[in-house]
């Protein structure tokens, strides 16, 4: 039977466990707002980009982009946001069997996969199970900032241009509430058809200045930038989320730990006592 | 007295929303001045300061580049948070390339730890099974 000592010692190491699982939680939740904050923040760029480029959509453009061209899919590239840290509960690995199950779909149509990662987990991940990463941006910190994901996006955008990818997907977790995040695949390219604004005449176009294949060049790539930010912060939230109830869950648990050592203690106690006891009573009997 | 509406966002942050009788700012092929009513027009937007006037009232803003849509009663300014040029965006993409090759190469390190820590992890869930059991007999 184990000695006394032993179990204060278990007990008291859990207990430091549970101090430190508990802090990590009340971080979490003090950074969701901050999260959210800087998600919301964020919106109104998302918003007003997107409402110029659904105009452009509508308008009769002399010049249609590449980015809203279906053509034979031979390859596709998944960017997969994560987190940089561990200790969130299954948000990353729900979001990677996700993306994983939509890569072995597309295999059957004989469709190729590329990976461009964001977050350390991401990229773990990914390389153990061998996929190809064409890129790859790592520690974001807590507010990422846009220019850091400049980089990926063209990576991406760049190997659209030269054929070498023909359709992109965004894979990150939206926020629900604090309790659910939903791990999400969308299509990124080519952009899904924008529902149709019918107030708004349909003959007309813009006035370009320089020209409009410039401008719709840059406009597009911004737009996709604002998209991979925008989850990016979103998957932030997602993370604090997470952790938060993923720290709450094992302070429980190391709460019943603590109860059951605690019974395993004073059982082990008393069983000292009793034999001590029953020592004394033989001893004297003997005497 | 008629007026536009303006709106200054950048990806991090809405800059300003409000109405406005004139705008003034820097487009990539020179100054514009955006009246209300004016025609629909997508251009650049050349770094430098952006006026936004209402009657007397006027406020000056800071862009970094990136682009104006004119609608006839909207204008929206997208301003970029850094300064944008294809030689520092390539600088940024090959910077990405090169964190994902360099992946590749490196074969002791985190996965490494990573597969370790996921066995530690096991072995501990294993021992603590094993507790249980002997702790029920």
């Amino acid at each position: 039977m184990a000695n006394t000592k032993e179990v204060r010692k278990q007990i008291s190491s859990i207990k430091n466990t549970q101090k430190i699982t508990s802090a990590m939680e009340m971080v979490a939740a003090s950074k969701i707002r901050k999260t959210q904050d800087v998600m919301l923040l964020g919106r109104p760029y998302s918003e007003k980009i997107k409402e110029v480029i659904s105009h452009i959509a509508n308008s009769s453009s002399e010049y249609s982009h590449p980015f809203f061209e279906d053509r034979k899919v031979k390859k596709a590239c998944f960017i997969v946001v994560s987190t940089d840290k561990g200790l969130c509960g299954g948000l990353n690995i729900n979001l990677f069997k996700n993306v994983i199950a939509k890569a072995a779909e597309l295999k059957k149509d004989g469709v190729e996969s590329c990976f461009a990662l964001i977050g350390v987990k991401a990229s773990g991940f990914f390389k153990a199970i061998g996929g190809e990463i064409v890129a790859k941006v790592e520690m974001l910190g807590d507010q990422p900032d846009p220019d850091n994901l400049i980089g990926l996006t063209k990576v991406v955008l760049d190997k659209h241009k030269n054929g070498e990818i023909d359709e992109a997907y965004l894979c990150a977790n939206s926020f629900v509430n604090t309790m659910t995040q939903q791990p999400k695949v969308d299509q990124l390219i080519p952009l899904p058809v924008m529902e149709n604004d019918d107030s708004a005449p349909t003959h007309w176009d813009y006035i370009y200045e320089p020209e409009a294949k410039e401008l719709l060049n840059g406009l597009l790539t911004r737009y996709i930038e604002s998209l991979i930010y925008q989850a990016v912060v979103e998957n932030k939230a997602c993370e604090q989320a997470a952790k938060m109830i993923a720290m709450k869950n094992a302070t429980e648990n190391a709460g019943e730990l603590i109860k059951e050592l605690e019974l395993l203690y004073n059982n082990v106690r008393q069983a000292a006592i009793t034999q001590e006891l029953s020592e004394i009573v033989g001893g004297a009997a003997a005497v | 007295m008629k007026s536009i509406k303006v709106s200054i966002v950048s990806s991090s942050e809405e800059i300003y929303s409000g109405e406005a009788t004139m705008v003034f700012a820097t487009g990539t092929l020179g100054e514009l001045g955006i009246a209300p009513g004016h025609t629909p027009l997508l251009t650049g937007l050349a770094p430098g300061p952006v006026r936004v006037q209402d009657g007397n009232d006027e406020k000056t803003f800071f862009c970094s580049g990136g682009f104006i849509e004119v609608q006839p009663d909207i204008v929206t300014f997208l301003s970029d948070t850094a300064e944008r040029a294809d030689s520092l965006d390539e600088a940024e993409a090959i910077k990405a390339k090169e964190q994902a090759e360099k992946d590749l190469s490196d074969k002791n390190d985190k996965i490494d730890y990573a597969k370790a820590a996921a066995q530690l992890a096991e072995a501990a869930a294993r021992l603590k099974t094993i507790q249980k059991l002997r702790k029920n007999q």
